[in-house]
């Protein structure tokens, strides 16, 4: 990526004149008309769906009404991002999306690597390739379906509540989808339960490059299948680690609208409310436009900035770079 | 010797062990859910641990289907699936392939393509535009905005450049323009590249539930995921499916529906599934070569 948006123009020629300079550009672009008319329909989608909405960051800093027009509407000048940090329900909604994104970081993270550890040592063939394609599955669902399966079985009248009060003696039924405690733990497994799997792909990858040599050689020393796993497979897999945890903490702003949003009630909106949900709320549902575009541009900046910073520090590990 | 071969067996039955007992944990849902959804009411209150239906019936399943809200949903997100992964498929392969060639301005769209990854202008300025073009309430507002995932164009793209130069030197040398090689050359080369996104944008179209929320309000417009949203999360199911239903009985308990309704609309994905699984694994390679 990284040379095609710096590299230098080939065949520039620093003695010719701007006019025939000018004319080779433009025969040179009349030679590759058809390619322009090739790029064409995605540029434009470009610019209208992607880069026209980076214009109307403006209303966050106006008080922007739909009747007056983008143009029109007064400017405010940072007013909407004072608010921002005045506004206790905002900090709360940045605190509630950090507590969610480093609990996903520390307790899902971890998952798909374990996974494709385990994955890595079944030596049957066909049993792994099996039970590769049960775990892949699930990262295909909906959202709304996993949802949907969480309601059925853990609700009240649901079968975990039955198994808890008939084989176990559960006394009382215990509220999983209402009492806030369990609110983020199942956010957890969720994600825990669709993406582990498909998340082991890129693992399973760095490891079918692992020369089996190492192993016999392992083997001949005595070596135990977890000394192996500590002094083999997992130093195959450190720099794809890395990688994805640093893109990771780029993202950690990021925890997914769907899934929480299906989740949100009124029991649990003070601890599950994240700036994308609050974005919704604010903007779509009351209409305030201008503050929520704020909250969004706050959002968009800060990930940028852990986008990039995440992608030097990659670099700095002797890593490749995300971009 | 003899004892570490016995360590050794134990490690391999207990991992062995774990990973049944995790893709247990996969099943388990689906087995459950298509159990209860063709027993009667009364086994699956007799038993809630049901594994296999005794008494089979279909009324959960015929119940769902008369209602004119299911039918609906069903159909505008088939069409929503079909057109906009058409949609995606010209977009993303027209461009990617623009901008595999070296043309004069390719380094500053590959720029404006990488920076949309980074930095998106957020949900209510992409809201007005969508607005604004008159896109709200209209299923277009479902495809048009999302026409071009940046990150497939820019693994096409790779893939294009990976297709050795001679193939369009020969397409030049037999005197087609650059559409002719695009539409002769390139394209019957990528389809199984194609193929492969046309099922991971198949599969977006399918499970898409933040779109249809945010751009439409009509709820004759509703997709088969805000419907079931409105069946199993939050409950309605008989004030979901009641209304326009020509169910001759007594409608099945909300249960059944409930679960009836997620293997309903779960059904396509499990059907592509073994065809997506034959494909994702070089797709995802492809963007991981990519680095």
């Amino acid at each position: 990526m990284e040379t095609l948006v710096q590299g230098t123009e080939p065949g520039k020629k620093p003695t010719a004149t701007k006019a025939s300079r000018g004319k080779r550009i433009r025969a040179r672009m009349w030679k590759d008309r058809y390619l322009y008319l090739l790029l064409l329909p995605g540029l434009l989608y470009f610019i209208v769906y992607r880069y026209v909405p980076m214009l109307g960051i403006t209303i966050a800093f106006k008080d922007y009404s739909p009747f007056m027009g983008i143009v029109d509407s007064p400017w405010t000048g940072l007013d909407n991002f004072r608010r921002i940090f005045e506004s206790s329900e905002v900090v709360q909604v940045i605190w509630n999306t950090l507590i969610i994104s480093f609990l996903q970081i520390i307790f899902a993270f971890p998952a798909p690597i374990i996974l494709a550890i385990m994955l890595n040592e079944v030596a049957n063939p066909l049993l792994k390739r099996v039970m590769q394609s049960v775990v892949y599955m699930p990262h295909f669902l909906s959202w709304v379906v996993v949802v949907g399966i969480v309601t059925i079985f853990f609700r009240n009248e649901g079968l975990v509540n039955d198994l808890l009060r008939e084989a176990f003696g559960a006394q009382q039924t215990i509220g999983f989808l209402t009492e806030p405690q369990y609110f983020r733990p199942f956010l957890i497994l969720e994600v825990i339960w669709k993406e582990a799997g498909w998340g082991t792909i890129i693992f399973l990858a760095a490891l079918s490059g692992v020369n089996p040599a190492l192993y016999e050689a392992a083997v001949m020393d005595g070596a135990s299948r977890f000394r192996q796993i500590w002094h083999i497979t997992l130093p195959a897999i450190r720099s794809t680690i890395i990688i994805m945890l640093i893109i990771r903490l780029g993202d950690v702003l990021e925890v997914g609208f769907e899934q929480v949003f299906l989740q949100l009630n009124a029991f649990n909106m003070h601890i599950g409310n994240t700036l994308d949900t609050y974005v919704y709320f604010k903007g779509i549902q009351q209409s305030d436009y201008s503050f929520s575009t704020a909250v969004g541009v706050f959002k968009g900046l800060v990930g940028l900035i852990l986008v990039m910073g995440a992608n030097k520090l990659s670099k700095r590990f002797g890593e490749q770079g995300v971009y | 010797m003899n004892q570490k071969s016995i360590a050794e067996r134990l490690f391999n039955s207990v991992n062995i062990g774990l990973l049944l007992l995790i893709s247990a944990l996969m099943l388990f849902p689906f087995l459950y859910l298509f159990s209860v959804s063709f027993s009667s009411y009364e086994d699956f209150l007799g038993s809630r641990l049901l594994l296999w239906p005794s008494n089979w019936t279909t009324d959960a399943y015929e119940y769902i289907w008369s209602s004119r809200t299911f039918r609906q949903a069903l159909w505008t997100t088939s069409l929503v699936t079909v057109l906009g992964t058409l949609v995606n498929l010209f977009f993303t392969s027209t461009m990617a392939y623009a901008l595999s060639r070296p043309i004069i301005g390719q380094r500053s769209v590959m720029f404006m393509v990488v920076f949309s990854l980074l930095f998106s202008a957020g949900m209510i300025p992409t809201y007005l535009v969508v607005q604004a073009t008159g896109l709200l309430d209209s299923i277009w507002s479902l495809i048009l905005p999302v026409a071009i995932a940046p990150f497939n164009l820019i693994v096409i793209r790779q893939f294009f450049l990976n297709i050795p130069g001679e193939m369009i030197e020969a397409g030049i040398v037999d005197g087609a323009n650059d559409l002719q090689i695009f539409y002769k050359i390139i394209l019957p080369l990528s389809k199984p590249a194609l193929a492969a996104f046309s099922l991971f944008y198949a599969v977006t179209h399918w499970n898409n539930y933040f779109a249809p929320i945010l751009y439409i309000n009509d709820s004759s417009k509703w997709t088969i995921q805000v419907v079931l949203r409105q069946i199993v999360v939050v409950g309605e199911t008989t004030g979901t499916l009641g209304g326009d239903n020509m169910f001759a009985a007594q409608p099945p308990p909300p249960e059944t529906i409930q679960m009836a309704a997620i293997l309903m609309a779960t059904l396509p994905i499990l059907i592509v599934y073994p065809f997506l699984q034959k494909h994702f694994a070089k797709g995802v390679m492809l963007g991981a070569v990519k680095g």
